[in-house]
């Protein structure tokens, strides 16, 4: 369908910061231990996308994240895994693997996503728009701990009332204007010119900019290289085509125009009429009635593809959507682990061993090799390969990640227990992060901490 | 349904045995000249054109008809055959039928005229062959009950059909439109075709075996006479199929050689492939089922559906687009430009029947382009059946129109037509400019003849009615406007598509004076105007105007007024299929465009809740037909023509230019 696609994989989110470090990039978070970028493919291999460049941040991270790939999926999927400098920002990656693109049209897709919206939904509205970029929106994923026991984390890490701001034409197919939720103070300005060459503009904060993009390879490379000071794909170079949307200086597809132009005097004046039926039939978009009053200007245009509300789709962006995914795929989304549930909702790994008297409830999983102690109690929780639980320990809404050694009676609630990490007895842990190999001392009291080696 | 369904099962088999120069018994006992015409005929057979006008209704036609003998494959089998039979038949005719003469000048003229020089031998052979077709017809028509006749006719007749109308070339329009009647029908009636051509096949190589036989021993006269008690025993039998059901088996040319046998069966496989869009019937329960596990598109029938149109393809609106977007990547089969097309189609981007087919027709041409034929296999063939799963998901996505299937039929000729001798880029290099070639001149340059000619009926002061938006009257208008005409345009619009308001925008732009209103306005506004040019999607060979939905609304009121209504119709969108109503093929747009006004908001939910009404079901056609004394004249390529030439441009252009 000659689309590429990039997945933008990242490097070490500031955000993630205990979570991640230079041993696990971003894309190899584990999510229901397996790492988030596995989703990423699993649902572009679903769509029969099979080329594909992951674009990483640092050396390290791409050694990393290309040696996972080779040893995951190398005989499934044509990867190419390209590193890039470090804090360059999506645009600047891109920029830098530019000479890569290849294909008219060039799908870019976040690597932290967890979903199950089909991308060639945008593909296929970009195309049918003949668009110079189609953003996908989707609904606010509702976050912070569902459920109502989930006490005190909820005010906590809340996220911001709205991520972003977008206005729609009236048909919902435009995007008219963007921008951040938190950018906004009290105002903000409105392209006059769009405003009235669209008529109405639907403003909307319940959207989400999903970080799926569809670009014209001849679009984004043209800004890319006419601004140089561009870093971010969502901040810079998104708002920077909708605002220029009814001033375009990128060449959309005037090139197409003239490359049939070079025929004879007769065959152009034909192709000129035949451009004509053919747009006359079509009910003109506002770009081209703007574009038809002043016949100077050039337009491009900027869909949206506004996905169901009732596909699922979280950005793995910040540790509480972090706890949200890991919470979901083994829950309400579960169709995504790929895993089969047991009758109880949860899995249990067959070499797990369980003492006696330990209840795992549903939605959890229980990685391979993990020792549970007696008398324990897991619930909605993951724990990842090889962890060893003590006796008596209690276990919420958390995420135990591979090779942990909790000791006994310890209370986990709502964290994150990295790799290696070590809890001594008796730690009361609630809202805390742990990092990998960090060994919190016994009998403390925590909570909302964060357990980093300075 | 029913019995309509069953009538028309008939023409199907009529179509292969197209050549009708017999026509329906009744209706040439009604016309006199008809008897007389034949005689005259059969005398001066030196000039088939001669007699054309003095024998029907069709007025001159502005283009000589030109003769044509170019088809290849059948000449050589269809030159001997079809000179003794008929010539037998008015043999026996002139003696002992009076009744039927009419039927039988038909042929006669057709064939005295073909090739004069075989007029006058007819002799032992052509009885023998006379025999073999009766005993050959009672026997079929034993075992068909219904149409027996039309199926013997069917299988040998194609290619002696082909040549007779060609030769005879401005034989009797009457007839044309019959035997042209008979064709398209069977286009519509897809369900009995598949099998049957197959169970005639065996029949006729028995029946021929059996032919020969009894050819030595059978007694003329006894043959005849069994002949046609059996033919009047059929007509009897189905009345309803009288009229239609013409005694042709007469003039079936004898085939004497499996040779011919075996040209007759591949031309008519040809010319089933040539039909590409045969159209389903959706209340067929097991075809749909079927069609559907082929499906591309996954798509959901509505539930609440106007009874009288169950037959006519009408899916959930709502879900069809998300489900095609989503599989974008999926569909490998479906080259991505063609995927486009579909889904503008489907979305509703591109509407408008020239500027659809050249969407198509551009699509195909990128997708040739893209086109690698895969080891251990032909080009022909596998191009032709890489169009054909195109072509069958751009009619999941919406139904074809007819200028799109004739110019479908085009390209596969194209294909097909391609020496096997020339090379892949050759063949491809070819086929693209074959398709460029169809877009400039089909309708690019169609549309500048007919500007031209139009606006020569355009004078000072006119006050010039329109109705939706066809670009070829925007064109027109355009031009009268800037070559100074003064004139004043009435846009009358309907909903729910309101397409008159983009012609209306474009018109007031560029400076033209107009009037714009909706069709319910039209006796009101019908007043002031002194033309009506409407665009048109098809006409028929019946000269039937097909068009969007209101169209024959204003030309009956324009009628009324005693307004002329000019339609302006690329030939390319002629078709030979003849359409009496507009129920049979139609097309269902998107029902709630019906129920819903976009205005009101607040509506829009309750027309939701009565989505959910069983007692409530909404129609929005897309088509309707205008029959043809409503028509002035049709402006096409070809010049301004009476709807009455629509069969004569068919015939004569068709196969010359369309199919070349």
């Amino acid at each position: 369908m000659d689309f590429q696609v990039v997945i933008l994989a990242g490097g070490f989110s500031s955000n993630l910061v205990p979570l991640v470090s230079k041993e696990v990039p971003k894309a190899l978070l584990p999510v229901a231990n397996r790492p988030v970028l596995s989703y990423v493919l699993d649902l572009l291999e679903s769509n029969n996308l099979k080329d594909l460049i992951v674009v990483v941040e640092g050396e390290d991270a791409a050694l990393k994240v290309g040696g996972w790939i080779s040893s995951a999926c190398v005989d499934r999927l044509h990867v190419e895994v390209a590193a890039v400098a470090e804090n360059v920002g999506t645009a600047g990656a891109l920029r830098a693997i530019a000479h890569h693109l290849t294909a008219n049209d060039i799908l870019i897709v976040s690597g932290d996503i967890v979903s199950d919206i089909p991308p060639g939904a945008v593909a296929a509205t970009h195309r049918r728009h003949d668009a110079a970029v189609t953003v996908m929106l989707c609904a606010q994923p509702v976050s912070g701990p569902s459920e109502s026991g989930g006490s005190g984390g909820k005010d906590k890490t809340k996220k911001p009332a709205c991520e972003d701001i977008v206005g729609l034409d009236s048909w919902k197919q435009f995007l008219l204007y963007i921008a951040k939720g938190t950018e906004i103070k009290k105002d903000t300005r409105v392209n006059k010119s769009i405003l009235c060459a669209a008529g109405k503009m639907e403003l909307r904060s319940d959207l989400m900019d999903s970080h799926i993009y569809a670009f014209k390879r001849s679009v984004l490379q043209e800004v890319l290289d006419q601004k140089p000071a561009f870093r971010s794909l969502k901040q810079d170079v998104l708002p920077y085509l909708v605002r220029t949307q009814l001033r375009s200086d990128v060449s959309s597809d005037q090139n197409n125009v003239e490359e049939n132009g070079n025929g004879k005097n007769n065959m152009q004046n034909n192709e000129v009429v035949l451009s004509q039926v053919l747009s006359n039939a079509s009910l003109p978009s506002f770009h081209q009635v703007y574009e038809s009053g002043l016949d100077s200007r050039k337009t491009h245009k900027c869909c949206v593809y506004i996905a169901d509300e009732s596909k699922y789709f979280v950005r793995l962006n910040s540790i509480q959507a972090f706890m949200d995914v890991n919470r979901d795929v083994i829950g309400d989304a579960n169709h995504l682990s790929g895993y089969s549930f047991s009758a109880h909702h949860n899995i249990v790994h067959p070499s797990a061993e369980l003492g006696s008297k330990t209840t795992v409830g549903p939605h959890c999983m229980l990685g391979e090799g993990s020792q549970v102690g007696d008398k324990c109690s897991v619930k909605r929780s993951v724990i990842g390969r090889h962890c060893r639980i003590g006796s008596n320990v209690k276990i919420v809404n958390s995420v135990v990640m591979d090779h942990a050694t909790i000791g006994d009676g310890c209370s986990i609630q709502g964290s994150v227990i990295c790799s290696n990490a070590q809890l001594q007895e008796r730690v009361t842990l609630r809202d805390c992060q742990v990092e990998a190999g960090y060994i919190v001392c016994a009998g403390g009291e925590h909570k909302g901490e964060t357990f980093a080696r300075k | 349904m029913d019995t309509r369904r069953g009538a028309l099962a008939v023409p199907k088999v009529r179509r292969v045995g197209f050549f009708t120069p017999t026509e329906p018994p009744p209706e040439s006992s009604q016309r006199p000249n008809r008897s007389q015409s034949g005689p005259v005929e059969a005398t001066t057979s030196s000039s088939p054109l001669s007699d054309s006008p003095s024998g029907n209704l069709i007025s001159p036609v502005l283009i000589p008809p030109s003769r044509h003998h170019s088809d290849n494959l059948t000449s050589h089998a269809a030159a001997p055959v079809p000179v003794p039979g008929p010539a037998a038949f008015r043999r026996y005719l002139a003696h002992d039928r009076s009744l039927h003469v009419g039927s039988y000048n038909a042929p006669d003229s057709l064939l005295g005229t073909s090739p004069p020089s075989s007029n006058g031998e007819f002799s032992e052979d052509s009885v023998s062959l006379f025999g073999f077709q009766r005993s050959d017809s009672t026997k079929l028509s034993a075992s068909f009950p219904n149409g027996g006749f039309d199926l013997t006719l069917a299988v040998r007749a194609p290619q002696e059909s082909e040549t007779i109308i060609e030769t005879a070339s401005a034989s009797e329009g009457k007839k044309k439109i019959a035997e042209v009647s008979g064709k398209s029908e069977s286009v519509t009636t897809k369900p009995q075709k598949e099998k049957e051509p197959k169970s005639l096949k065996d029949k006729t190589t028995k029946a021929e075996r059996r032919a020969i036989q009894e050819a030595q021993r059978a007694a003329k006269a006894a043959a005849k006479g069994e002949g046609k008690r059996h033919a009047d025993e059929s007509v009897e039998a189905n009345p309803g199929k009288a009229a239609k059901k013409p005694q042709p088996k007469k003039e079936r040319p004898p085939i004497s050689s499996s040779v011919s046998e075996k040209t007759a069966v591949a031309v008519e496989k040809e010319k089933r492939m040539d039909v590409p869009q045969t159209q389903m019937q959706y209340d067929d329960k097991s075809r749909v089922d079927k069609a559907k596990r082929r499906a591309v598109v996954e798509q959901t029938e509505t539930k609440n559906k106007v009874e009288l149109f169950l037959h006519l393809p009408q899916y959930e609106r709502g879900s069809q687009l998300p489900n095609l977007s989503s599989n974008f990547f999926t569909l490998d089969t479906i080259h991505h430009a063609v995927y486009k097309v579909g889904l503008q189609h489907l979305a509703g981007d591109i509407s408008g029947d020239n500027a659809r087919c050249i969407a198509m027709l551009q699509a195909f041409e990128e997708a040739i382009k893209d086109y690698t034929t895969p080891p251990m296999k032909d080009l022909t063939m596998d191009l032709t059946t890489k169009i054909n799963g195109y072509v069958s998901f751009l009619i999941e996505c919406r139904p074809l129109s007819m200028s799109m299937g004739n110019a479908i039929r085009f390209l596969k000729n194209q294909i097909r037509k391609l020496p096997v001798n020339l090379s892949e880029p050759e063949a491809k290099a070819s086929l693209c400019s074959d398709i460029g070639r169809f877009i400039d001149e089909k309708i690019i340059l169609s549309d500048k003849v007919i500007v031209q000619h139009a606006v020569s009926k355009i004078r000072d002061g006119e006050v010039l009615l329109t109705y939706g938006f066809s670009c070829v009257v925007e064109m027109i208008l355009l031009y009268a406007h800037e070559i100074g005409k003064k004139f004043r345009v009435v846009i009358v619009d309907a909903r729910p598509n309101l397409e008159g308001k983009k012609l209306l925008r474009r018109l007031v732009s560029r400076g033209l004076d107009c009037t714009y209103t909706h069709i319910n306005a039209i006796s009101y506004i019908m007043r002031e105007a002194t033309r009506v040019f409407l665009g048109a999607s098809s006409i028929f060979s019946n000269g039937t105007l097909y068009s969007k939905v209101g169209t024959a609304c204003v030309a009956m009121v324009a009628n009324a007024f005693s307004v002329p209504v000019i339609v302006c119709c690329e030939a390319y969108k002629f078709h030979e299929r003849v359409l009496l109503d507009s129920i049979c093929s139609n097309e269902l747009g998107d029902p709630d465009a019906v129920a819903n006004i976009p205005s009101f908001s607040t509506k829009a939910k309750q027309s939701k809740m009565m989505d959910n009404n069983k007692n409530l079901q909404f129609l929005n056609l897309m088509y309707d037909s205008t029959p043809s004394e409503y028509i002035s004249m049709i402006v096409s390529d070809y010049g301004m023509i009476p709807p009455t030439s629509i069969p004569v441009i068919v015939r004569e252009y068709r196969r010359e230019n369309l199919l070349l």
